[in-house]
Parts: structure tokens; C-alpha cells; sequence
């Protein structure tokens, strides 16, 4: 009697899961859940940009030019951690061909992308002031750039191939073996001499002053993070509504018969 | 820790830099959702129009 009940339960879990793969029960859940990431969004950004201006006090050796690690540190992070995510879905997508998998990854590379250039861009505004250079040919630096160009591959690639199945396997091809770039950027610094600084600045501090310029860092982190949740589930339900055009669920929405 | 605002937004003499950070941060994140919106309003609106032409096909061919 237990087996036959344990048998039921592994049973249903496990058509469960495949349930929410499919993009007509994934929609509305992506729906109701988006307006929850951007209050969180909200709140975080709040609190980071509150402890980035008003309670990190100003840094012994960079004066007030060292906030841009408010934005720079996160941005960077994020444009590594997106790629992981990115590829994992990709690989997803390969593996058991499941549609959603595959959207959620295109959905991912657009603002991966964004956050990558924004890595790029605020380490410019930075290593002019501090190193005197807008840009180095530095490991670091170097390897970030490769990771905009992935990104950028990734969505140039699915776009110039009509088929959208072939598009989705050609580029989680591509995803995955560009995520050998990761590592690469993570460790960069450790592995080559370079102008970027090690660690993080706030870690040479006396402790009382890292921890507010750490916390600073980790709420902006978090603003970021919940900023792209939201922002891929965005754009994951518009394209689940471009690639479903066909569906009779996406004709039965409310959204499309009024 | 800030005097004045005028203080504030000069950054200890660092403004061009900090404020071109965190300006195009907020840039780049106000401009994607509402890149999206438009992409997503341009879908619906397609959708729409399609099923109109269907619903047109039927009734003039009855």
C-alpha cells in the first residue's frame, strides 16, 4: 500500500515539474511574480544608494571618487553571475529540449549584456580618475570585454537563424562553451599581473569602515540582482507571446481579447 | 558627513566621475523595461489585429 503510495507522490512531483516548463502555465506565474521583484528592487536600491551616499564614509586613499564601486562591483557581478544562469538554462534547453528553457535564456542575454557594458563603463569612469587611463589591454578588463562579446554572439546568433529550435541549439552551444570565460575573469587577477586591484578596497580598511562600505555593496548587489529577475521575466513573457502566436492559450488571454 | 548639497554633488572634486557612473546606470535600467513594454505592446497589438482578420474571414465567408 506505502509503495504504491510513494510511487503516486514521486509521480506527481514529477509531472509537476514538467508542468511549469510549458509556457502557457509559466506565463501568469511570471506575471504575478514580477511586481513582487520590483518592490524588492525598489526597496534595496533604497537602502543601497542610502548607505552608498549617506553612511559609507569617504575612502582614505580615493577620497569620494571610490562610490563608483556602488555600481561597479554589482554590475560586474551580475554580468558574470546572468552568463551562468544563462548558459545553465541553455544547457537545460539542450539536453531535455524543453521550450521555456531556452527563452529564459534568451530572455537573460539582453540585460547580461547591459550588465556588462555597465561593468565596462563605470571601470572606465573609475580608472581614469585613479590609474589615469580610460581603459588598459589588463587581464581583467580584457576578459570582461570578452564577455560583452559573448553576449552580444549569443543574441546576434539567434537572431540571424530563422528556424527558432535550431537558433535556441546554436546558441546554447555557444553559451556553454563561452562560460570558460568566467572563471577566467573571476581568477584574472590573481593569475596575471594586473593594474585592476585584487580583492575589494573596503578589505584594507579599518573593520568598522569595510562594513558599511561592504554592506553598501551587498544591498546594491541585491538591488541588482531582484532589477534582473524582473527585468528577464519581462522579457521572457514577450517572448513567450512572439513564439506562441500560434497557440490557442495565447489567443485565450485576456490581455489579447480586450 | 555632507555640508551642503552643493558638496554633495561635487563628489570631492570626483562629480564627472561618480555622477557618469551611477547616470549611466540609471539610464541603462530605466531604458530596458520600457524597451520591453513597447516590445511587448507591439506583440498584443499584433495578436489582436490577427484574430480580428480571422474573425472578419469567418463571418464574410458564412
Amino acid at each position: 500500500m506505502s509503495k504504491v503510495n510513494n510511487i503516486s507522490t514521486a509521480d506527481s512531483r514529477w509531472i509537476n515539474w514538467f508542468k511549469w516548463s510549458s509556457p502557457s502555465t509559466f506565463y501568469p506565474v511570471a506575471g504575478k511574480l514580477i511586481p513582487i521583484f520590483w518592490a524588492l528592487t525598489a526597496i534595496f536600491g533604497i537602502a543601497g544608494l542610502w548607505v552608498s551616499f549617506f553612511v559609507a564614509p569617504v575612502d582614505a586613499v580615493q577620497g569620494q571618487g571610490y562610490r563608483i564601486i556602488f555600481v561597479h562591483v554589482p554590475a560586474s557581478w551580475m554580468s558574470m553571475l546572468i552568463y551562468l544562469v544563462m548558459a545553465g538554462w541553455a544547457g537545460l534547453g539542450l539536453i531535455f529540449n524543453t521550450r521555456l528553457s531556452a527563452m529564459m535564456a534568451q530572455a537573460l542575454a539582453p540585460i547580461g549584456a547591459w550588465m556588462a557594458f555597465l561593468s565596462l563603463w563605470t571601470g572606465a569612469f573609475w580608472g581614469k580618475p585613479m590609474w589615469g587611463t580610460w581603459w588598459v589591454w589588463d587581464a581583467r578588463l580584457t576578459s570582461e570585454l570578452i564577455l560583452l562579446f559573448l553576449y552580444l554572439g549569443f543574441i546576434a546568433l539567434q537572431a540571424s537563424i530563422d528556424n527558432p529550435r535550431r537558433a535556441d541549439k546554436a546558441g546554447a552551444i555557444l553559451a556553454l562553451v563561452g562560460v570558460v570565460n568566467v572563471p577566467i575573469i573571476y581568477f584574472s587577477v590573481k593569475w596575471w599581473n594586473t593594474l585592476h586591484q585584487g580583492a575589494s578596497v573596503s578589505l584594507t580598511k579599518a573593520p568598522a569602515m569595510a562594513q558599511t562600505m561592504l554592506w553598501g555593496m551587498l544591498l546594491m548587489t541585491l538591488c541588482f540582482w531582484m532589477y534582473s529577475i524582473a527585468v528577464s521575466l519581462m522579457r521572457v513573457r514577450t517572448l513567450i507571446l512572439e513564439r506562441e502566436t500560434h497557440t490557442d492559450w495565447v489567443r485565450q488571454l485576456n490581455e489579447v481579447n480586450h | 558627513m555632507w555640508n551642503s548639497p552643493s558638496e554633495f554633488f561635487a563628489m570631492g572634486g570626483y562629480a564627472l566621475y561618480v555622477w557618469s557612473s551611477f547616470g549611466a546606470c540609471a539610464l541603462v535600467l530605466l531604458l530596458e523595461p520600457i524597451v520591453i513594454r513597447i516590445r511587448n505592446n507591439a506583440v498584443i497589438r499584433r495578436l489582436k489585429q490577427q484574430l480580428i482578420a480571422e474573425r472578419f474571414d469567418k463571418e464574410s465567408s458564412q
